[in-house]
């Protein structure tokens, strides 16, 4: 369990832009991707505001080639286009030249078409095509496919707004393992009449732009989002000269076994996931850099987040910030889309802002990172918490 | 590395297996398309009040768990890993055709929270206060399995000691229904114990919970050993039976030391080719079972066939009604599993007597 997990690769698609390059120029310049929601048609529209990506499905399928009887989820269409994005910055051009797999995460699957045809499937056997896209699995096995990822390890995740960082958490152990030498994590999220309307019921969706670890923050912003990163062994690594982006050094999962949406006071659940990411990476609290929060904007989740930051690190709490202003919150797919900030921060030294917050907190005194920083970053932490009381966090470090 | 052990079984399957004391003895002949658990009295394990609240999927993972770890003298685990096709299906429906029928008014939160598809797990820790691990695998027929892999891992490391690992699955009938527009359900009602003689394209949908207590320290309870397991999200069907002799190859064996083969055939004229290609050829002289006739088509079916190789290995002995051949009777020591779910996400596991 000493073996090295090297990032070699990573692909995005956000509201703040269509792959890696695009994401660092908006999240260096401080640009944030949220505005009213265009492509679904909802009474909510003006008490709302999300994060969405402005490709049409039709745009999808076309960058795609795929024949217009194809049953993509809007999930699908985002995880392809990130998961390609990942194998080439990774420059993999022989899929099968090692033992490849692929964990992906998402929480709404196919739901897209599920809520468009739902009753349509008993009538129209043209819309029949998107039953069996429905499951959570689909779009991963669209995109193994779209990878050539054949007769190998290819599962799904879904544990709500913690699952890509659980998708990482699983490849890590797999290439610790040697159960793979290189495999492709990371998650998809669409938006959906779904999950608007699912949060508008527990009353977290903010009406204007989210404020996270603001004293007067009104909740999150949905957004849909993709992203995937390449792990590879040691052995891959040396045998292909590979130029490493950074390491997955730790990681940790813990249930906070509290309420089913909420979290609990004191973060128990984000604090043990915290504490554990620091052992497996034999870190002490003083080795991490940067945090990247989860951070949603709920009054909920940066009060407890705050908390249980506050209790691993003390006195000493590194520079942290939320990415979920730029982007909204992407839910499952969110770990992987912070994972991929997070890689970028350590190669630039960087460290985002974290935009629209304005009054101090009153439970606590720490303080977001309000302006673009420059300082050189060896390691950075990544939080990701969501319903069930799960809670996970990976550290990522620039030395292995 | 140090061995994995199935120390404890809980099981609510359309046959009435949540009895650990039994072993299919009073096996239920259904006649339908779709088959439903028979419930144990879920008040001996959950307060009534809160039982009510519960979707059916929640209801059956929490008393199966419980169930599980009874049976291992556990009142607590290290980690809970859930395998689950659709988590709680019905409240997914339920909260889509609100939305649908009210035009996005006057919803209510409980059935979207039930929906997600971690809420089973999150549950079981909420009922166990249980602060450890929590993954949930959602990957079609492979949910189950994924689970078993990730638990595996993890004890084989000595990063924990007791994993409650767990398929769960429950019916919904809009979901059914649509699946019988695609022929994905069977056209008409079937015998169970004709399943495989059907000769019709689809499947008896079903659903169930089977939770197993995992553990690297072998107990009074132990049932059997978990060798190996392997998944595939696409295998042709031409490649199965090499794949299994290769599979048995990792594990220093081969074909004739494979006591029993375990087969997930569900009556699919279209897909149950797949399990001949082991059938009729490299494995026919091995004795062969089958369990689907007894707990339907699930995406988490799978677990109820670990749940059959458990007890085959602990009691040592094979009920008459999932015998497919009659080669072997007694001295049981591996036993192979093989299935997948219409020609994709193939698995196979390995379990050995202990």
């Amino acid at each position: 369990m000493s073996k090295g997990v090297a990032i070699t690769g990573m692909g995005i698609i956000s509201a703040i832009g269509n792959n890696v390059a695009e994401n660092y120029d908006a999240l260096i310049k401080a640009n944030k991707g949220i505005s009213r929601v265009k492509k679904i048609k909802t009474n909510h529209v003006n008490d709302i505001m999300v994060g969405e990506i402005s490709f049409t499905n039709g745009e999808f399928e076309q960058q795609l080639h795929l024949s217009s009887d194809n049953n993509y989820s809007r999930t699908a269409f985002l995880g392809t286009v990130a998961a390609k994005e990942a194998i080439e910055s990774a420059g993999i051009t022989d899929i099968d030249a090692y033992k490849t797999g692929l964990i992906s995460a998402t929480s709404v699957g196919g739901m897209d078409m599920t809520e468009r045809y739902f009753y349509d499937y008993l009538e129209d056997n043209t819309t029949q095509k998107y039953i069996e896209g429905h499951h959570a699995g689909d779009s991963t096995q669209k995109i193994a496919e779209q990878l050539g990822i054949e007769k190998s390890l290819v599962t799904t995740i879904s544990t709500a707004c913690s699952s890509a960082a659980n998708a990482i958490m699983l490849g890590a152990r797999l290439i610790k393992s040697g159960q793979l030498d290189r495999v492709i994590v990371g998650g998809a999220d669409c938006l959906s009449k779904f999950t608007i309307n699912g949060f508008k019921t527990l009353m977290i969706l903010s009406d204007t732009y989210n404020t996270p670890f603001d004293e007067n923050r009104k909740g999150l912003n949905l957004g849909e989002a993709a992203a995937f990163l390449v792990l590879e062994s040691d052995a891959v690594v040396q045998a292909e000269n590979k130029t490493v982006l950074a390491y997955v050094k730790g990681y940790g999962n813990a249930n906070d076994a509290y309420h089913q949406t909420a979290s609990s006071d004191n973060g128990d659940g984000a604090f043990l996931a915290m504490e554990k990411a620091l052992k497996i990476a034999d870190y002490t609290p003083d080795d991490i850099d940067y945090i990247n929060a989860h951070g949603t904007a709920t009054g909920n989740n940066d009060l407890s987040e705050g908390r249980a930051i506050i209790r691993v690190f003390g006195e000493n709490v590194p520079d942290f910030s939320s990415t979920k202003a730029y982007t909204g919150h992407t839910l499952a797919a969110a770990g992987a889309i912070e994972a991929v900030y997070s890689v970028l921060a350590l190669q630039n030294n960087v460290i985002y802002p974290n935009l629209n917050f304005k009054t101090q907190m009153k439970e606590f005194d720490i303080t977001p990172q309000c302006q673009l920083k420059e300082k050189p970053l060896n390691t950075v932490m990544s939080n990701s918490f969501g319903f069930g009381g799960n809670c996970s966090t990976i550290i990522f470090s620039k030395e292995q | 590395m140090k061995q994995v052990f199935i120390n404890s079984v809980g099981s609510i399957s359309a046959q009435k297996t949540f009895d650990n004391n039994a072993f299919l003895n009073d096996v239920v002949d259904y006649e339908d398309h779709v088959i439903s658990v028979i419930d144990p009295n879920y008040k001996d394990y959950i307060p009534p009040a809160a039982a009510r609240r519960m979707a059916k999927g929640i209801k059956m993972g929490v008393v199966a768990s419980k169930i599980a770890l009874q049976d291992a003298g556990l009142e607590n685990v290290d980690a809970i890993i859930t395998g689950t096709g659709m988590g709680c299906v019905r409240d997914s429906e339920k909260f889509v055709s609100a939305i649908i029928d009210n035009d996005e008014q006057y919803l209510t939160p409980t059935s979207f929270i039930q929906s997600t598809h971690n809420t089973v797990g999150g549950q079981i820790a909420l009922e166990l206060q249980c602060k450890g691990y929590n993954f949930t695998y959602v990957h079609a027929s492979n949910s189950f399995e994924s689970a078993l892999l990730d638990a595996k891992l993890q004890l084989e490391n000595d990063e924990e000691r007791n994993i409650l690992i767990g398929g769960v699955d429950e019916l919904g009938d809009h979901t059914v229904a649509i699946h019988k527009l695609i022929n994905h359900v069977k056209p008409e009602a079937v015998k169970s114990s004709n399943l495989l003689e059907s000769n019709s394209v689809g499947a008896v949908f079903s659903e169930g919970a089977n939770f197993f207590v995992l553990s690297n320290e072998k107990e009074a309870s132990t049932y059997a050993k978990v060798a190996a397991v392997k998944l595939f999200n696409t295998l042709p069907k031409s490649d199965v039976a090499l794949t299994a002799v290769e599979f048995l190859a990792e594990n220093n064996l081969e074909v004739a030391d494979v006591d029993i083969l375990i087969l997930g055939c569900n009556g699919d004229i279209e897909f149950d080719g797949y399990y001949s290609e082991l059938q009729s050829e490299t494995f026919k002289n091995t004795q062969q079972i089958y369990y689907k006739h007894l707990c339907g088509e699930f995406n988490t079916a799978s677990s109820f066939g670990f749940w059959l190789a458990s007890k085959i290995l602990k009691l040592q002995s094979i009920p008459e009604v999932v015998k497919l051949n009659n080669l072997k009777n007694s001295s049981f020591k591996t036993i192979l599993l093989y299935n997948q779910y219409r020609g994709e996400n193939h698995s196979f596991t390995l379990l050995k007597q202990c």
